[in-house]
């Protein structure tokens, strides 16, 4: 067929046409930043007369410059709220705790049975230089603990219990000979789906004391705690649930065939490859989840987001708030791409073999 | 057997008194009986739908039964665990699709359920698979994994995988169907050698030379039934049934 040649000749120029068009407008909004985060930043701020910082300078630059000096000034608040400020150095360390958790459990090296002996052991390390009480730590309580480490804490306990919750509830769902537990597993995860987290938050601190026998109290964070788990849980049980799905009816038959019990059949056949499938769906679970955990504000649980915020509730640091949610954002997507690059490492590392390039005979 | 003769050397392989079975109000097995003797090597062809795979794959309980009795080493088998146990350690199954697990290497495949379900030692297990990978011709094979093999290849390792269980009684279920014809020979020539070392052999397949080769006797079913055996040369040269002839003739044409 013939093509005009007008035709040719724009479709040419089109594709570079677009690419400068676009190149030009993101250079003027990288310019524009680099001007507001840089050349016109306020990065430290003289004091006044009352040995606090004075704000002025900062006050003259808005909407040109920045004001890092307010990062600068409220960093140990947004990342530890009302933690007694002289022990700030236990949350501190117990977020390098699960970054350093983290980073070994990425290592296939490391996956070995004894990686969750490392679990617990981290995990609850933690507890104690989050609690203290013990080793001479003064005993810090759970309503003054706050940012950073409450959103890492609600995330990864959650997600270590939600995880193998999630498996269960995804084999129940499919256990065809146990019509109870099946119909308990279909019924938990409706329930839980069709209820918004914010509400699920809201009865476990509200309404779950009421159902405690008198004299029981459970702290505030762990009810916020429970709640996740059961949210999480129902997501990512029908995460597990599709990946059960997609693996072939006969996988199960060899399995049982060869003699396999139901639950090495489980372990060694279904689960590594149903797993495997899903790895992407996994992470997209988490990353939501662990994003999710700022609602927690909705219950008066000082998590990053909320001190992030409560920072600049201050009158002398009102109106620089974009500062301190652009120190926030940097944060959770530093976790969150980090969870990306691991699901892609993990499918890269998992993925099946597949048939060489035919050889020549 | 409710009626224990005295004469009979040894117990049968495989007994099946009037099994039936439905898939909802479709009656596939319709009253199934035969005797297996140890060392028997029966072939089991028919059209498709005829209910072979359904019957073998009752006899190592893939499929329930509804009515009837199957006894494999004279022991019923049922939902009851320890007798599914016994039945599934020394019946092995071959499947049309391979079935291997894709994300074990072959070796693996092979030592897992040695391993697990028979408690053999790693080293020994090993060894074993080894044995069984080198009479199925892939021993050079054992590290790669399922999917980086021809379709030929990863049926001789399935057979291998069920043999590592050292069963006394072989299942086959149109092991050949899935392959590429260049490949369905080698695939044959270790069922074949197989065959003559001795073992109980049930194969549901469509190789009539194959058949006539190596089978003691041969069944015909259609509509889930039996509707005639015998050894080769009976069924193919002197079939007596209308449905036999008309199946003998569509194979014969097809080939």
């Amino acid at each position: 067929m013939a093509v005009h040649p007008l035709y040719r000749i724009a479709r040419r120029l089109i594709s570079p046409l677009v690419t400068l068009v676009l190149a030009l407008i993101l250079a003027d909004i990288a310019w524009h930043f680099f001007s507001w985060a840089v050349l016109h930043a306020v990065w430290r701020l003289p004091e006044n007369a009352a040995q606090a910082p004075d704000t002025d300078p900062c006050r003259a630059a808005i909407g040109h410059g920045a004001c890092w000096a307010v990062v600068r000034e409220k960093f140990r608040f947004i990342l530890f709220g009302f933690y007694p400020y002289d022990a700030q150095w236990r949350p501190a360390l117990a977020v390098l705790c699960f970054v350093a958790l983290f980073g070994l459990s990425i290592a296939p090296r490391f996956w070995r049975p004894s990686l969750i002996l490392l679990w617990i052991a981290v995990l609850a390390a933690v507890g104690v230089l989050m609690w203290g009480g013990v080793f001479g730590l003064s005993f810090v309580a759970a309503d003054q603990w706050g940012g950073l480490p409450i959103t890492l804490i609600l995330a990864t306990f959650g997600l270590a219990a939600a995880f193998p919750l999630a498996i269960l509830v995804a084999l129940a769902r499919r256990a065809e000979g146990l019509p109870v537990i099946r119909m308990l597993a279909i019924a938990y995860v409706e329930l839980i789906r069709g209820v918004p987290l914010i509400s699920l938050l809201f009865m476990a601190s509200v309404m779950l004391p009421l159902f405690l026998p008198t004299g029981w109290d459970i702290d505030k964070l762990l009810r916020a705690q429970l709640a996740f788990v059961l949210f999480a849980g129902a997501y990512l049980a029908e995460v597990v649930r599709a990946g059960l799905s997609a693996l072939p009816l006969g996988q199960y038959e060899a399995a049982a065939a060869l003699g396999l019990s139901y639950w090495q059949k489980t372990r060694l056949i279904v689960l590594p490859q149903a797993l495997r499938h899903v790895i992407p769906m996994l992470v997209n679970t988490f990353i939501g989840f662990f994003k999710d955990t700022s609602l927690v504000l909705i219950i008066g649980i000082f998590d990053l987001m909320t001190t992030g915020r409560t920072a600049t509730l201050e009158p002398a640091w009102q109106g620089f708030g974009n500062e301190v949610y652009l120190l926030l954002a940097a944060i959770y997507f530093a976790f969150c791409f980090t969870m990306a690059q691991i699901s892609r490492t993990l499918e890269r590392r998992l993925a099946a073999p597949h048939r060489d390039i035919e050889e020549p005979a | 057997m409710s009626n224990p003769s005295a004469s009979a050397p040894q117990t049968p392989a495989i007994v099946l008194e009037d099994v039936h079975k439905w898939y909802g109000r479709v009656h596939v097995l319709r009253g199934l009986s035969l005797s297996v003797a140890a060392g028997e090597r029966i072939v089991i062809c028919g059209p498709s739908g005829s209910g072979k795979s359904t019957m073998i794959r009752c006899i190592n309980r893939l499929e329930h039964h509804e009515k009837g009795r199957i006894l494999v080493e004279g022991t019923e088998i049922s939902d009851e665990p320890r007798a599914l146990a016994l039945i599934r350690r020394e019946v092995g199954m071959v499947f049309q699709s391979f079935n291997l697990f894709p994300h074990l290497s072959v070796l693996d495949n092979c030592t897992l359920a040695p391993i697990r379900v028979r408690g053999l030692a790693r080293a020994d297990a090993e060894a074993r698979a080894m044995e069984y990978l080198t009479r199925v011709r892939i021993p050079e094979q054992a590290r790669k994994y399922p999917p980086q093999l021809s379709g030929g290849q990863q049926q001789r390792v399935a057979i291998a995988r069920a043999l590592c269980m050292q069963p006394k009684i072989m299942l086959f279920d149109e092991p050949t169907s899935a392959l590429d014809p260049e490949m369905v020979r080698e695939v044959l020539d270790v069922m074949i050698e197989l065959a003559e070392s001795g073992m109980t052999m049930l194969c549901v397949t469509h190789e009539m030379g194959f058949a006539r080769r190596v089978a003691d006797r041969i069944l015909f079913m259609d509509q889930g039934e039996i509707v005639e055996s015998g050894a080769p040369a009976e069924i193919f040269d002197r079939p007596r049934s209308e449905r036999l002839r008309n199946f003998l003739n569509q194979i014969l044409h097809q080939t």
